[in-house]
């Protein structure tokens, strides 16, 4: 327990203090909201209409560019072998350094909504609602894209090909994620449901993206 | 013969080598069977002549889920069993059920056009059927990104293995997002809802797709053996060739310092 703890505080530490840190992942995810006027034309009521979506999809393309450093840079300096030879069970580390992947970089995403949803119309409710729901599903990206973090230290490739292979598992978090917001926004549907959904898919990703994760770095690191 | 007999490749080509000339008869007899019967089948009152894409669309349907399916037992074979030719199995399944899902999804858009007034709707089926192409294309991009063969098939192995856990999930939302293509009617609880007439060229059809998979896919196999043989081959000889040129230039250099040493 200690060493998962002392693990989780080393990867919180170092993701905070590198390169900008999790500042980096919210200034992606606010250049993407902000572009997205120019594409769709400066018409606050069209804005606020798909603010969900836009939210939502800043929200995936900035957690997922954020993982390809999940495992990449332990693998550069040796501590990723360390924690492979360790007495924790790889599975176990894996979903440590998930967990503090998330809370370096995921929850920034989620303090930083409201701010967004100023710029894109949306009421408080509607705000409430999105930031919720993030809260809800964020941590399914994170558990699933590490899957992808892990296939692409063992294949020394990154970048695309992780992106092509993880971004189609991440349908379902989206789908209900706008879903549960748009159902309090507009939607004659009730909340309940699909929250309840996208909480599910959290936890059933919280099982399974683990397991694979090691499995991958256990089969491929050799 | 079990399945640990044909780990030895030898033996799995000289089974195939056997085997497929049969196979492949049987499937071109079952095809024309089954084509035969589906121009035959009487036009639907409402869809008229298009509902014959049906026979072609539906057995590429199938098997675009059916090949993830042996894809997903070969990669249990790969991690648990370390089985040798599962991800050869593997491999060679991903290019033609990525093929059978273009297909489904071309007749799907065909089929469309003169049903929905449209080539592509953003229902509920075919959006799903859409993003199983693109995992299938994802994993072939897998399998070409990396050079040691034994390496990209665990890597694989755990993406199909995840993708088999998932799709079902994915179909679930899509369906949750979307649902404008008619319920299912082939399988159904108290029996089908499709007409006789339709069924047993439908049946036919599909029983003829999965026999052409099963010999592509074992003629693949024996294709990716075969690659892997000549690829181990080059690489023996690129060695012997580097050696022999070490040793030839060490000669080399051994009769230049007898030649200095006589003058």
């Amino acid at each position: 327990m200690t060493a998962l703890s002392a693990l989780i505080r080393r990867d919180i530490r170092i993701a905070l203090r590198v390169g900008g840190g999790a500042l980096i992942g919210v200034l992606f995810f606010l250049t993407v909201v902000v572009l997205m006027p120019f594409a769709v034309g400066p018409d606050l009521a069209l804005l606020s209409r798909l603010g969900p979506a836009i939210l939502w999809l800043g929200a995936l393309l900035a957690s997922l560019l954020t993982l390809d450093r999940l495992f990449m840079a332990d693998h550069e300096d040796g501590s990723l072998d360390l924690i492979t030879m360790s007495r924790t069970p790889l599975e176990l580390a894996c979903a440590a350094k998930a967990l503090a992947h998330w809370l370096a970089a995921g929850l920034p995403l989620i303090v930083a909504t409201p701010v967004l949803g100023l710029l894109l119309n949306l009421d408080m409710v509607a705000t409430g609602a999105v930031a919720l729901t993030l809260l809800a599903g964020t941590p399914a990206l994170t558990f699933t894209g590490m899957i992808g973090a892990a296939l692409a230290v063992t294949l020394h490739r990154g970048g695309l090909l992780m992106a092509v292979l993880v971004l189609p598992l991440s349908i379902p978090v989206l789908i209900f994620g706008v879903a549960a917001s748009q159902a309090v926004i507009v939607g004659p549907m009730s909340f309940g449901a699909p929250f309840s959904i996208l909480c599910a898919l959290s936890l059933v990703s919280l099982v399974i993206g683990p397991f694979a994760a090691a499995a991958s770095l256990r089969h491929g690191l050799d | 013969m079990t399945l640990i007999d044909l780990a030895n490749p030898t033996r799995f080509l000289a089974l195939t080598t056997r085997v497929l000339p049969w196979l492949a008869a049987a499937t071109v007899i079952l095809l024309a069977i089954g084509l035969y019967q589906s121009a035959l089948a009487p036009d639907d009152y409402q869809q008229g002549a298009t509902v014959k894409i049906m026979f072609i669309h539906v057995p590429n349907a199938w098997l675009s889920m059916f090949v993830w399916g042996v894809m997903s037992i070969a990669s249990l074979g790969t991690l648990v069993w370390r089985h040798p030719l599962a991800d050869v199995a593997a491999k060679a399944a991903a290019p033609i059920g990525a093929a059978f899902t273009f297909l489904a999804l071309l007749t799907g858009s065909l089929w469309g056009r003169p049903m929905w007034g449209t080539y592509w709707e953003w229902d509920a089926r075919l959006t799903s059927v859409l993003i199983l192409f693109l995992m299938y294309l994802g994993l072939m991009a897998l399998w070409r990104a990396v050079e040691d063969p034994s390496r990209a098939a665990r890597a694989a192995a755990v993406l199909t293995l995840v993708g088999a856990i998932n799709l079902p999930i994915i179909k679930f939302s899509v369906d949750w997002w979307n649902t404008l293509h008619q319920p299912a009617s082939v399988m159904r609880m108290g029996g089908s809802s499709l007409d006789k007439s339709f069924l047993i060229p439908l049946l036919v059809m599909a029983i003829a797709f999965t026999l052409l998979f099963v010999t592509l896919h074992l003629a693949a196999m024996r294709n990716e053996i075969l690659r892997r043989r000549v690829r181990s081959l080059q690489m023996m000889q690129a060695s012997r060739i580097a050696f022999s040129s070490e040793m030839g230039a060490g000669s080399r250099h051994d009769n230049a310092s007898k030649e200095i040493g006589a003058a």
